[in-house]
């Protein structure tokens, strides 16, 4: 168990010279950069015409059935990772392939359901 | 441990160095397929120095944040798209051996997972700007997202299932020569999947400049906007990476897989990086919805028929 960890601290370690890459990056940069702000300068730019109300506008997601399949399909995708590795295993073979085309059909009716209801055409 | 210090090290140099030769080589290969001429002035032979001219402009530009802006979210946002990409590089092997930093269990895992964490940047991005064009193209991001993540882990986890083991270096040592055919849907898909993720052309409809400004990058300028732009090239090399690992037998070439591994990774990534700056220069921009259907109609099922290929193939030779 603690060579699991152990290799994951070489990432935390690279995590921290990313972190060091970009922060010493900008660090250096404030040295350079000229900083000058007017109220003008400040205000949100929308094609040069002064913004009217605010940024966080309400707008109507479209696409939000598309998040509802991407969530069922990438939960039921995680799972064929763990199973990808020891599915073709000594002992295993038919069995495990009979249950892939059960998984697969499930997703195939999953997205012709969603087809035939009309979400996945836009207009 | 002076061993995994100087692999990070050079990982830190190729995340430096690799993502500008792609910038510099798509300045040039644009410049002449297009026959542009802007970028082939600066440093008088051929333009060479147009990207360091690039750089020095950023560097001395004003880093303006708006006043309505989310702060913190703002700022931070350009680190959250770069340095997963640069986590990511720590699983590519570019050798047989220990030419890897860290041969991590679950490596095609990670990198599909952390390279999703890259798109996030943008997100905040668009959201954290308070400005309305960047909304909306934060939220195609996320929709790209959402969209192409899917195919691409299931031509991922197709590699997974012929090779039998998710380490990067497992799967390249799996490989075959008539992987090529076999996976080669999956190959199409994942590449393309990849593309559509780095919101690269023709898959650039968040940052669409006529519609939407420049989408969630809209408010950016100086360094941090040149963050996102490096981040896009960082993914470009990243992709190509996978790709090749995953799907182009990696380090395995026509001769000296020991000693020349190195060379032909990297051959593999500059041929795929081609053609990713190639594929710019060719396609128009696909609308909205067009890109919804791409996925949804053609990648995903395209996918699973590749999942179906690979199981009955792996199982009737195995």
């Amino acid at each position: 168990m603690r060579n699991y960890f152990d290799s994951y601290i070489v990432l935390v370690a690279l995590l921290l010279v990313g972190g060091g890459i970009v922060g010493g990056g900008l660090t250096a940069n404030r040295l350079l950069r000229p900083d000058r702000p007017t109220l003008e300068k400040l205000t949100t730019y929308e094609c040069g015409v002064d913004p009217v109300g605010e940024g966080w506008a309400h707008s109507y997601v479209r696409y939000y059935v598309f998040a509802y399949l991407y969530v069922v399909f990438a939960v039921d995708a995680v799972f064929l990772f763990p199973w990808a590795t020891v599915f073709s295993a000594p002992g295993y073979g038919l069995t495990t392939l009979g249950e892939m085309f059960v998984f697969l059909a499930f997703l195939a009716a999953g997205l012709a359901y969603a087809g035939r209801k009309g979400v996945l055409s836009w207009v | 441990m002076l061993e995994v210090v100087v692999k990070l090290a050079l990982v830190a140099a190729a995340f430096a160095v690799l993502p500008l030769l792609v910038g510099q080589a798509e300045h040039k290969v644009m410049a002449h397929m297009q026959g542009r001429l802007g970028p082939m002035y600066a440093g008088a032979f051929h333009g060479w120095a147009q990207l360091v001219a690039d750089g020095v402009k950023f560097a001395q530009k004003e880093d303006v944040v708006p006043r309505a802006a989310d702060r913190w979210v703002f700022k931070l946002a350009p680190g959250v798209a770069l340095v997963p990409y640069l986590l990511v590089l720590i699983v590519v092997p570019i050798g047989p051996g220990g030419q890897v930093v860290l041969d991590l269990g679950l490596g095609l895992f990670f990198a599909l997972a952390v390279m999703g964490v890259g798109v996030i940047g943008a997100i905040m991005a668009g959201w954290a700007s308070a400005n309305k064009y960047s909304l909306l193209g934060g939220m195609r991001v996320a929709a790209q997202l959402m969209s192409y993540e899917l195919p691409m882990v299931f031509a991922a986890s197709s590699v997974a299932m012929a090779a039998g083991t998710l380490s990067l270096q497992g799967v390249v040592g799996e490989w075959r020569w008539w992987w090529l055919p076999w996976q080669a849907v999956g190959a199409v898909v994942f590449f393309v999947a990849g593309l559509a993720e780095l919101r690269r052309p023709p898959f650039d409809m968040p940052v669409a400049d006529s519609e939407i400004i420049f989408g969630p990058y809209t408010e950016y300028g100086g360094l941090r906007f040149a963050l996102f732009i490096l981040a896009e090239y960082a993914g470009i090399v990243v992709l190509c990476a996978l790709t090749t690992v995953l799907f182009l037998g990696g380090w395995k070439g026509p001769f000296l897989n020991t000693e020349l591994g190195w060379l032909w990774t990297s051959l593999k990534v500059a041929v795929l990086a081609f053609l990713v700056i190639w594929l710019r220069v060719s396609y128009p921009r696909m609308r909205e919805d067009q890109l919804q259907k791409l996925a949804w109609a053609y990648l995903v099922p395209l996918s699973l028929v590749q999942l179906a290929v690979t199981g009955v193939l792996k199982v009737v030779l195995g």
